[in-house]
């Protein structure tokens, strides 16, 4: 793809021998919100340091809208971050941080004094232009690093754990906020997370790294539904991952015998591997179901005793024995107000799911 | 025992080990007496000694000297101390960094007879090979005491900065500032405090040396601290007491100025937060 935004080539860093970053391809489009999202020194930070010029890559390129950018200095890339900690410098007003850019690029008073207000009224903070950022609250400095940011119309925005320091429901609000402003404004994103919701929410494509690798690419839906290996599955919501033998492999559909699960699962599609080799079916809490009675027929269903039951409000979470002494993780919807026949623990059950939902990981 | 009890003995004897010799040297420099332990009750207290300070010539200009001595060398460390405080704390791990850093700390726990000494040898062979510093007197004291208080200002300084994230100056870099507009607009202004902190205290240090001044100083260079020493190996004479009494108002002035500042400037920040935090609720 020539029209590929920002391209990542190869790229590798090493500190002091051992591979932070390793031999990462990527390619991010025009307009697109992508996420990285990994564990604590999965790389991705480092990897996002390295597009704002403050790491140089080992070994590899770096191409943002065509230019290389090797041997660029941080200011003089047409790349603005917004940092962890926001950043926001400590002794100046609030007009004064944002304007810095600004003054920077030698721009006119007037245009630099118009730009800033026009910037913190789309961030929602043009009453507080005199603040110093000790007199702001956690969402507010996160808005003014927002604006300080977005203020030299850049073509790409670094966002480094844009809402790790807002409280849950600051959260919520700020994400659909700035999904909104990233929309009206037209600049592609980048935003590097370890908070599997945010990346959810925001992101058009989520890339998951782990251990300095890309593991897998693709959006919200891709991720979460069709994760191609045992990590990516464990590490986005969660999941019930079962050792298993294929033993019968066609093109429309597999069935594979689990000792753990204690019984069969038929999967209504194909997959491309070796018959006779040991996999692993990984099903989401949320896509298996629970009766009191054994459904019709045999496969897809195990039988198991409740263990625990955790009350979340919208939903419940059961955690079920399974007669081969494995535990699963179960959650439905608290549909029904004052349910007289609720499950209670110790209870003998079946779980059964539906033949699309098992995903066959043999890595 | 009562708990109250034991901590007000303990500040009563603690005040009374460090202050008692101070307050016995502010007494004695009202009394009259030209013999420092007799109190002439008839005629003190008296301002006289004060008053035979102002025309004594010797210690207005060792006073002087001092003066322009602490000044100018108090810069001199800060330029210095500065420089390395920001090389320690920001210029990431380097070859020899475990060296500087440890070598920059080394002249805090040095004797300073040895340090004098050391000094002293530097400039005589100096003078010898190269012509500089011809003599020793001014700016040999000034060089000398830049050296051992330079290790302060470094401290205070890579202190101060180690306690900001090295994000503000990445960020300000990321806006397009230039390593030079970085230092001067973020780093610089960052910490302001602490060179002003570490200034004040190459001031006091460089003011009441004797030591160091004592091995590099010329026959015509004699700072305040050397004259009361000189002058105490003859008989403890009452004008000292008086010109002692002096240096410690102008200390203990400074001290409480700058603590009553400082307090007002916190409790005002506090109260800005809180207001901050308030409103948004």
């Amino acid at each position: 793809m020539p029209d590929a935004y920002v391209r990542i080539e190869g790229v590798t860093k090493t500190f002091g021998g051992a591979p932070a970053v390793d031999n990462v391809s990527l390619d991010v489009q025009r307009g697109e919100i992508f996420c990285l999202l990994g564990g604590s020194g999965s790389g991705k930070t480092t990897l996002l340091r390295m597009l704002a010029g403050f790491e140089t890559p080992t070994s590899g390129r770096l191409y943002i809208d065509g230019q290389d950018m090797t041997g660029i200095a941080p200011c003089e890339r047409p790349v603005n971050m917004m940092f962890q900690s926001y950043a926001l410098f400590p002794h100046m007003s609030v007009e004064k941080n944002v304007a810095f850019g600004l003054e920077q690029e030698k721009l006119a008073r007037a245009e630099i004094s118009e730009r800033v207000v026009q910037i913190l009224d789309i961030v929602k903070m043009g009453a507080f232009i005199g603040r110093k950022p000790h007199q702001l609250s956690g969402g507010q400095r996160q808005r003014v690093a927002l604006a300080r940011a977005l203020v030299k119309r850049p073509k790409l925005l670094l966002l480094d754990e844009p809402l790790g320091a807002l409280d849950r429901k600051l959260r919520e609000h700020t994400q659909f906020e700035l999904l909104a402003i990233q929309k009206r404004l037209g600049v592609t994103f980048i935003v590097v997370t370890h908070d599997q919701g945010e990346a959810m929410t925001l992101a058009s494509r989520i890339g998951v790294m782990n251990h300095g690798q890309i593991v897998q690419i693709g959006t919200p839906l891709d991720i979460y539904e069709y994760p191609q290996t045992k990590f990516v599955a464990d590490f986005v919501g969660s999941v019930n991952l079962f050792d298993g033998r294929l033993v019968e492999d066609e093109a429309d559909h597999v069935r594979i015998r689990s000792e753990e699960l204690g019984a069969v699962v038929y999967v209504d599609h194909g997959i491309t591997s070796a018959p006779d080799v040991s996999v692993s079916v990984a099903i989401r809490p949320e896509k298996i179901g629970i009766d009191r009675t054994r459904p019709a027929g045999s496969e897809n269903v195990a039988h198991g005793r409740v263990k625990e039951i955790a009350y979340m409000g919208d939903t419940s979470i059961y955690i079920v024995e399974l007669d081969a002494g494995k535990l699963v993780r179960v959650t439905l919807p608290n549909v029904v107000r004052r349910a007289e026949d609720r499950l209670t623990a110790e209870e003998s059950v079946y779980l059964s799911w539906h033949a699309s939902s098992p995903v066959v990981l043999t890595r | 025992m009562n708990r109250g009890y034991f901590s007000r003995t303990g500040l009563v004897i603690g005040l009374a080990f460090l202050y008692l010799p101070i307050l016995s040297m502010v007494v004695f420099s009202f009394n009259n007496s030209r013999l420092v332990t007799v109190w002439d009750v008839a005629h003190s207290p008296t301002l006289k000694w004060y008053v035979a300070l102002l025309s004594n010539q010797p210690i207005l200009r060792a006073a002087w000297l001092s003066i322009r001595v602490a000044a100018s060398a108090a810069t001199g460390a800060v330029v210095l101390g500065t420089l390395v405080g920001i090389v320690l704390a920001r210029f990431g791990p380097f070859r020899g960094r475990t060296l500087l850093s440890a070598m920059t700390t080394a002249p805090l726990v040095m004797p300073e007879v040895i340090t004098g000494l050391s000094l002293l040898l530097l400039f005589v062979a100096l003078e010898q090979l190269i012509g500089w510093p011809r003599g020793r007197g001014m700016l040999t004291i000034i060089l000398a005491h830049i050296t051992f208080t330079m290790s302060y200002v470094a401290v205070v300084v890579q202190s101060r900065l180690a306690g900001f994230d090295e994000s503000l100056e990445e960020a300000a870099m990321d806006l397009g500032a230039r390593p030079v507009t970085v230092f001067f607009r973020i780093t610089l202004p960052l910490i302001v405090p602490a060179i002003v902190s570490g200034w004040l205290l190459a001031f006091t240090i460089s003011w009441d040396d004797v030591v160091v001044s004592q091995f590099v100083a010329g026959p015509a260079s004699t700072t305040l601290p050397m004259v009361i020493f000189s002058k105490v190996r003859l008989g403890v004479s009452p004008d000292v007491n008086a010109l002692a009494t002096l240096m410690v108002l102008i200390v203990a002035l400074g001290i409480v100025i700058s603590s009553l500042w400082m307090h007002a400037m916190s409790k005002r920040r506090e109260r800005e937060s809180q207001l901050a935090i308030a409103a948004n609720q």
